[in-house]
């Protein structure tokens, strides 16, 4: 075919043509990208900007360092690895399912296509536990004098600068029975809840071993909202992608796109996925890397 | 030659052969791959340099600067292999790219009014620099905290 040469002689503007050599339809799934690429790079900045502001802001290999089935391991970074793979390889099969969109190969774009939708929802099940395990998560952090155990939530932040053994010592007479209880539980976990509540509080601090425990000051409130509120973003982002690949799945069975002779459909599709892909980038840029 | 299903669009570009599109969505497979595994490696780094004694915030800052680069790589081969806009031709690519070069400004600016704000609150409001300062810089207390200290 004689693409080069053509494209030399070609007046763009002239008008009768598209001047972006490309049918409306995908023009218009670019322009919303970018438009939804301004939204992403509005949080991200206004995320910046109040990270910046503080003197104090969590390491993120502190915050994320669980893995589903590992308990109490310390894996900064493993878990969130495992999810950005998986972002990637499902791009790669949509890739591929797009090529085969080209090539008019029907049985390649639904093998694909449903590669690539599982990989969508293993990503979901992904943040899903990790959520989960942030905001039902018990850390020993030091509110107002006392020890108080709180989970990652967008009221609360867990991981302050860490407390010395004196200040925690100080705070752990003013804790309540129930906390000194909890805490106890996770230094020894020979005793029984029964005993544990039996005890006198002065009976408890002595069975809390505060070097395991780290307990923390509290951090920057404004961390889980933007985390929440960014990822969770994204994550919307990857539910409707999945979403539309189903329905781009259904609409490949039955023949619509055979029918109208061009598998276009699974191009702007397959642009929307990957745009998903370049915005976690950044979110694990901005959130997990730095 | 025509696209097949619509007449504005006057050049088919998609022209290379299967081979060679396979043989290039590995590579760039491969490249994304491993651009992550090392930037997962300086983020273990990073996390090593903070739990040392004495950690430098330069060379934190300096590896953040090659994460961050490394970044933008990954984001130019999604774009430009995965999501096909280096085969457009030159006016669809413009189109896009240079409306994105708003975000320089956007991040130089937001970032150093975000640092700017800090800096007047621990000169103005003592309140908020003595409960939020880690306590490893509670030793510099006396003097104002006037230098940035970068990302942490």
């Amino acid at each position: 075919m004689a693409t080069t040469a053509t494209v030399h002689q070609t007046k763009w503007w002239s008008g009768g043509k598209s001047p972006f050599n490309l049918e409306y339809g995908k023009v218009m799934m670019w322009y919303f990208l970018m438009s939804d690429a301004f939204t992403f790079g509005a949080f991200l900045i206004s995320y910046g900007s109040i990270r910046f502001s503080q003197n104090f802001w969590p390491d993120p290999n502190v915050v994320f360092n669980a893995f589903p089935g590992a308990g109490h391991a310390n894996l900064p970074l493993a878990f969130v690895s495992v999810m950005t793979f998986i972002l990637i390889i499902s791009s790669v099969t949509m890739v591929l399912a797009v090529h085969a969109g080209h090539k008019g190969d029907k049985q390649g774009v639904i093998k694909w296509l449903f590669w690539t939708i599982i990989g969508g929802l293993a990503f979901l099940g992904c943040q899903a536990w990790e959520w989960h395990h942030l905001i039902t998560g018990e850390h020993a952090v030091l509110i107002d004098g006392q020890i108080d155990i709180i989970g990652q939530t967008t009221r609360a932040n867990p991981w302050g600068d860490l407390v010395s053994n004196e200040a925690a010592m100080a705070a752990l007479q003013k804790t309540p029975h129930e906390t000194l209880v909890n805490l106890a539980h996770q230094s020894n976990h020979a005793v029984s809840h029964e005993q544990l509540v039996a005890m006198t509080d002065q009976q408890l601090i002595k069975e809390i071993k505060l070097d395991e425990l780290h307990i923390r000051s509290k951090g920057p409130v404004a961390f889980g909202g933007y985390f929440y509120g960014i990822t969770g973003f994204h994550g919307f982002h990857v539910f409707s992608g999945v979403i539309i690949n189903i329905i781009m799945l259904m609409m490949t069975q039955k023949n619509v796109f055979q029918n109208r002779g061009h598998y276009l459909m699974i191009e702007k599709a397959g642009l929307y996925w990957h745009f998903v892909d370049l915005v976690w980038v950044f979110v694990f840029l901005c959130f997990y890397l730095i | 030659m025509q696209h097949p299903a619509f007449e504005e669009v006057t050049i088919h570009h998609h022209t290379i052969d299967d081979a060679a599109f396979k043989k290039k969505v590995r590579k760039t497979t491969i490249l994304l791959s491993v651009i992550t595994v090392i930037e997962l490696a300086i983020g273990l780094l990073i996390y090593n340099i903070h739990k040392g004694e004495n950690p430098s915030e330069l060379l934190v800052l300096m590896f953040k600067g090659m994460v961050c680069i490394l970044t933008l790589a990954k984001a130019y081969y999604i774009v430009s292999v995965f999501m096909h806009l280096g085969d457009e031709i030159r006016n669809m690519i413009m189109t896009i790219v240079v409306p994105l070069l708003l975000f320089i400004w956007f991040i130089a600016a937001f970032i150093w009014d975000g640092n700017s704000y800090k800096n007047l609150r621990n000169t103005y409001d003592k309140h908020f620099q003595e409960t939020t300062m880690p306590a490893k810089h509670h030793k510099e207390e006396a003097k104002p905290v006037e230098k940035p200290t970068g990302k942490e």
